[in-house]
């Protein structure tokens, strides 16, 4: 037992809003941690693990209070300390990494000194120690210009990079338990490989504990020893990482396992070739000075869902608000079946405002908060199709029906609703206008994983039902490839590939797919240690995103990149027989497979 | 498990009011100002103008119940006359300000363009005067009628709230619902009362609160200067100034009119406080106490 | 960052140049033009346009206003109606008495504001704060000429201890002068003062909520340090917003103050001026008062750029 860094005992914590009372939200956790172990704490939002792991440095957030429970910290009861002692121990013996270290790290103060600034205040080490030990760590982290990347302001560095140098920041006093608070959440899936990777050799190195908080399961699969699943402020189950994956015990975990694992796709009959109801041609478009999109076509055929992937940046938001009608195009066009439509909201007539809808991301702020779900849904059926009375009172039940979700809520508010339930009417609010095609801008993004699974699982059937096709973008490959039947694969503001999912989810590849889907974490231990090796990542991670006005912009990231030609010429489209279209100037057998 | 469970539904924005302990009291009393506005005449023992005595800056109890002024009038009555005069003047121009104000800026927030450009320029250009000389010279020039003075601090406030609701409405006009609606195709008229309006309301209600004390503060202000209300109508702010020479003599009645200013004044914004304080909490320097 | 200052210059040179252009149209407005006002009772429709011919008054507006603001620009601001001297000469005296008022008061009220509002911001929730909440209460909603009259009250009548007029001649001591001054000072002070310290400590604790703030309080640093260290960087800007802000309010307060207190003033010459039609001593006044508080909000703008490390090393 002398090597347990950690044991929570009975943690009760509750919390209030403003002029509210207490309300539980962790009841009666415990736990243990020993010395060089890592212990995920997984869960969806509300289950409260961060709570917990905060409670591991005795903190409580604002609005928040530990009620009872012991925290025995190197043998010692944190909650018996008197504050200003427990308050010592923190950045000390243990230290915390944050989820954005974009929005942690002080914007006005350098680097460095924030990073050196907790084992000079800790007297831990003098200034010139502090100064070194800051250095060592940034090599170890792999981390770029180690000698003077201290000496930058946080917002002259990149997001990944960012976020390791948090962890330095958290590491440098040598702390004997580290908490690691949904660290890559915010993070692009390939830049997450580098982070994750540094973190696991740092805590491995100096024999750091660690706990691990995330909702992201493939990610545990890397990182952690043992797991504990928390839901509602409780412990489902707790085990080895091996047992809880392979063979969870309790029916939730069994479903967030489920919810995780790919679906195996229904094998597509012969392609039937179907009109397309929605095509974008040649969309240029950006604001103000910075072009965002540059010469993306995209075909949606009636009746499938068109997967358009990528990561932040890509501009396929912007894309979504380009065929929407929101944001002008500076070149390109929008074909509503066959027929051109007006480049702007302002200039189309409502038939064909009623055939392309759009869905928001963050449901919370997509439904206007002072009006009931009813009136929500009865606007555009007044709109569109001029529904009153009885008659949009019958079609508001149908449309909720639709969307799996009781009638009943017609008369609520879209703050009495979760935050699946706030996305499905959202989706019911496109669905009011009968619409040929709806184009959901993340709309999975923010919920929970098995929440998101039920959203799907109900475009799907929408989708099978009523023959409404879908524009589904995301930066989830995973989600994608189980539910689009064509994927477009969207970089820098161009279509690097595009064709049926089968045939761009296998080999021939364009490099940046082949990045793409080597960087998806897989759900089995020991894929980390394989996959940062390679030499594409190694590549792709020496350099950012940049927006290129010719020439191929994954030009300075990819390996097989000929210098002149790439970064000069734009890729010809080569064309393949199942449908397949990848941009490239690499010849068709060199494609890397 | 999954996310049609519904939750308990929780009952509308305004259940559970929490009133606390300076609300209620900051409230009883603008009530009962509110209420005297009404009904003060009436309980009024003696005339607006009425010499009651010759004995002038009579002190407390001496005269009237609140003494004598400059004239020998009874300052108790004049009081009263007096809150009909404050609070209705403060209200309408607070009113003015707001149709102006709130139109303004929400339409600069969500036509943008040259419009927002154009208003936003001229609207700063007016601020860029300190508001008791801009009335200076309004009504130094137009003289003092009622018409004109209301006009003019109309005009003068609302440059305060056309920041605001321009402001109010960009941090609106992003959110998605509202996008949601233009996408749909809704016009701005739609738009900004249906969707921006309802969500701009409770920063509005402060603002208002707040307004209306500035209103007062800058009526009174005027009148102390001789611009504002004439003789002889009892303003509070005229009280102050013409009963100013009383001071020196030991009479309370230039102190009494500001003291009801000021009870005017801060009740409404303890008001406002409370309004918006209710979604305040803790801050992170706290917790490191606990 | 220094495209974005220019900028800002230029449009503060073009707020100078509209505000020029409302002073000019405000007082087009008046009625009864200034050949009126300089014939007062004994005009004639000919000696009216007899007059106008020799002002110039007949020629268009927009030539008047370039000769105006040519003028202006060249420092010669006029010739007063009243006294037929030249405006800058009348203002030159008096300016001085405005501007040591306000710079004493503003001398006082920004540090004590300041350091204030971050304390009660430390101590958020806590008795200080709350009183000190009550205390500026108190202070803001209350009428100005209500705080000097309770100090000229207080100290000139009771205790005597101070003038209750502020006139002072150039031949008083140091303590004369202040005897005069310090009423006056505190009044405007006060009511200045109490908007900075709560503005501030809004500004301060909206700062606390923000995620650095918590990471840095999870490092284990006292909370000394999390306000001055890490909060007060980052609260430079909107402090100075908040000062600018109050600077040009104490301008608009100082005409209340010159008022109660009898100083000789800017502002009293503008209110001598309104009541005289006066037409050139107005358009100056007003055009000074703008362009100071014009420059004030720039001055605040600019620091504010300049604090923002964003903006002054780019990526």
């Amino acid at each position: 037992m002398t090597d347990t860094i950690l044991s929570i005992t009975d943690l009760d914590v509750r919390g209030r809003p403003p002029g509210g009372t207490y309300v539980p939200i962790v009841t009666g956790v415990s736990l243990s941690v020993k010395k060089g172990e890592v212990l995920a704490l997984i869960g969806e939002s509300g289950s409260g693990k961060s709570t917990i792991s905060l409670a591991a440095m005795g903190f409580a957030r604002p609005g928040c209070r530990i009620f009872g429970g012991q925290v025995v910290l190197n043998g010692r009861d944190i909650m018996t300390l008197a504050p200003p002692e427990r308050h010592s121990l923190r950045g000390r013996e243990v230290a915390y990494v944050a989820q954005s270290a974009a929005a942690s790290f002080n914007p006005a103060i350098r680097i460095g000194k924030q990073v050196t600034e907790a084992p000079l205040w800790h007297g831990t080490a003098d200034a010139a120690t502090a100064a070194n030990t800051a250095f060592e760590l940034y090599q170890k982290l792999d981390l770029p210009d180690p000698e003077h990347i201290g000496s930058r302001f946080p917002h002259q560095v990149s997001g990944g990079q960012l976020q390791r140098l948090m962890a330095a920041m958290a590491m440098s006093c040598g702390p004997d338990l580290l908490i690691l608070d949904e660290p890559t959440t915010a993070l692009d899936v390939t830049t997450q490989i580098e982070v994750l990777k540094a973190f696991k050799s740092i805590i491995r190195e100096q024999g750091t504990a660690a706990i691990y908080v995330t909702h992201d399961l493939s990610v545990v699969a890397q990182m952690a020893d043992r797991i504990l699943v928390l839901k509602d402020g409780a412990v489902v189950e707790a085990g080895e990482t091996d047992q809880i994956i392979h063979a969870p015990q309790h029916a939730y975990t069994k479903t967030l396992m489920d919810a995780v694992t790919p679906k195996v796709r229904p094998v597509q009959a012969e392609p039937k070739k179907p009109e397309i109801v929605l095509s974008a041609r040649n969309i240029t478009a950006g604001y103000g000075a910075t072009t965002i999109l540059r010469n993306v076509s995209v075909d949606v055929p009636k009746g499938t869902v068109v997967g358009v992937i990528g990561e932040s940046g890509c501009g396929k938001s912007t894309l979504a608000r380009v065929i929407a009608g929101l944001t002008p195009t500076r070149e390109g066009e929008t074909q509503i079946e066959g027929k051109t439509v007006a480049p702007s909201v302002g200039a189309r007539d409502k038939a064909t405002l009623r055939d392309c809808q759009i869905v928001f991301q963050m449901a919370d702020t997509a439904l206007n908060p002072r009006m009931r779900i009813r009136d929500l849904l009865g606007r555009p059926l007044r709109f569109y199709h001029s529904l009153k009375g009885r008659a949009q009172v019958d079609r508001v039940a149908e449309l909720l029906t639709l969307v799996d979700l009781p009638p009943e809520f017609a008369s609520r508010y879209p703050g009495e609703l979760s935050g699946g339930q706030k996305q499905r009417v959202n989706l019911a609010r496109a669905l009011a206008a009968d619409p040929k095609v709806i184009l959901c801008d993340e709309v999975t993004s923010a919920l929970d994983t098995v929440v998101a699974a039920g959203v799907i699982a109900l475009l799907n059937d929408l989708k099978d039902r009523l023959g409404v096709s879908f524009m589904f973008i995301s930066h989830d490959l995973s989600t994608v490839s189980s539910f689009a039947d064509d994927v477009v694969v969207l970089y820098a503001g161009r279509v690097m590939e595009k064709g049926p999912a089968a045939a761009v989810f296998q080999p021939p590849f364009h490099p940046y797919t082949k990045l793409l889907l080597a960087s998806v974490p897989e759900m089995r231990q020991g894929w980390l240690e394989g996959v940062a090796q390679t030499d594409e990542a190694r590549a792709a991670s020496a350099s950012g995103v940049e927006l290129t006005a010719k020439g191929c912009p994954f030009a300075n990231r990819c390996i097989h990149a000929m210098r002149d030609l790439c970064e000069t010429t734009t890729p010809p489209d080569l064309v393949f027989p199942d449908g397949l279209t990848i941009a490239c100037h690499l010849a068709p057998d060199a494609l890397p497979t | 498990m999954s996310d049609l469970d519904i939750p308990a539904a929780r009952a509308s924005v305004f259940a559970g009011l929490r009133l606390t302990k300076t609300a209620i009291v900051a409230g009883s009393i603008l009530l009962l100002w509110v209420f005297l506005a009404f009904f003060g005449p009436t309980l009024a023992p003696h005339g607006e103008a009425e010499i009651i005595s010759t004995k002038t800056f009579a002190p407390i109890g001496e005269g009237g119940l609140l003494g004598t002024d400059k004239l020998g009038r009874d300052v108790f009555s004049r009081l009263l006359y007096g809150v009909r005069t404050t609070l209705v003047l403060a209200l309408i121009t607070t009113i003015i300000a707001f149709a102006a104000g709130v139109t303004l800026g929400f339409a600069a927030a969500i036509l943008r363009g040259w419009f927002d450009i154009v208003v936003s320029r001229i609207v700063e250009a007016f601020m860029a005067f300190p508001s008791t000389l801009l009335a200076l010279v309004v009504i130094g020039a137009l003289g003092t009628s009622i018409p004109v003075l209301v006009c003019t601090v109309g005009l003068v406030l609302s440059t305060g709230v056309f920041r605001v609701s321009r402001a109010l409405g960009m941090d609106i006009g992003v959110m998605d619902f509202v996008n949601a609606a233009r996408a749909r195709g809704e016009g701005a008229w739609w738009i900004l009362s249906r969707e921006v309006l309802p969500n701009a309301m409770a920063p509005l209600i402060a603002e208002f609160g707040l307004r209306f004390t500035f209103s007062i503060l800058f009526l009174s202000g005027l009148s102390f200067l001789g611009l504002g209300v004439q003789e002889p109508a009892a303003d509070w702010g005229l009280m102050v100034q013409e009963n100013i020479g009383g001071l020196f003599l030991g009479s309370s009645a230039a102190l009494i009119p500001a003291g009801c200013i000021a009870s005017l004044t801060i009740c409404m914004n303890l008001l406002v406080d409370w309004f918006q304080q209710r979604q305040q909490g803790e801050t992170v320097l706290e917790k490191i106490d606990q | 960052m220094v495209k974005l200052i220019i900028n800002r210059l230029l449009q503060g040179l073009l707020t100078l140049f509209l505000a020029s252009l409302i002073i000019f149209g405000a007082t087009e407005i008046l009625p009864g033009d200034v050949a009126e006002a300089v014939l007062g009772q004994n005009r004639t429709e000919e000696a009216l346009a007899t007059l106008r011919e020799q002002m110039g008054l007949n020629r268009p507006a927009v030539q008047r206003y370039g000769e105006w603001l040519g003028g202006m620009l060249q420092g010669d601001l006029g010739t007063s109606l009243a006294t037929k001297r030249p405006v800058a000469d009348m203002i030159e005296s008096r300016m001085w008495n405005t501007l040591r008022l306000t710079l004493l008061a503003a001398a006082f009220s920004i540090p004590v504001a300041l350091g204030l509002g971050l304390w009660a911001a430390m101590r958020a929730g806590g008795a200080l704060d709350k009183s000190l909440a009550m205390g500026t209460l108190a202070l803001i909603a209350v009428p100005e000429f209500f705080i000097g009259l309770i100090l000229m009250k207080i100290f000139a009548v009771e205790l005597g201890w101070l003038s209750s007029s502020a006139n002072t001649r150039s031949y008083y001591s140091f303590w004369q002068n202040a005897q005069a001054l310090t009423l006056p000072v505190l009044t405007l002070g006060f009511a200045v003062l109490a908007h900075m310290m709560r503005m501030t400590r809004a500004s301060v604790i909206n700062i606390f909520s923000s995620a650095y703030m918590e990471m840095a309080a999870l490092k284990g640093l006292p909370k000394w340090r999390l306000v001055l260290r890490h909060a007060l960087p980052n609260a430079l800007s909107p402090i100075l917003t908040v000062i600018a802000l109050n600077l040009s309010y104490m301008v608009s307060g100082v005409i209340i103050v010159e008022t109660i207190f009898g100083v000789p003033g800017l502002t009293r010459l503008l209110i001598d001026g309104v009541t005289l039609r006066d037409i050139p001593l107005i358009q100056a006044c007003a055009m000074i008062f703008g362009t100071v508080y014009i420059v004030l909000n720039l001055t605040a703008d600019i620091l504010s750029i300049m604090s923002n490390p964003r903006l002054r090393y780019p990526k």
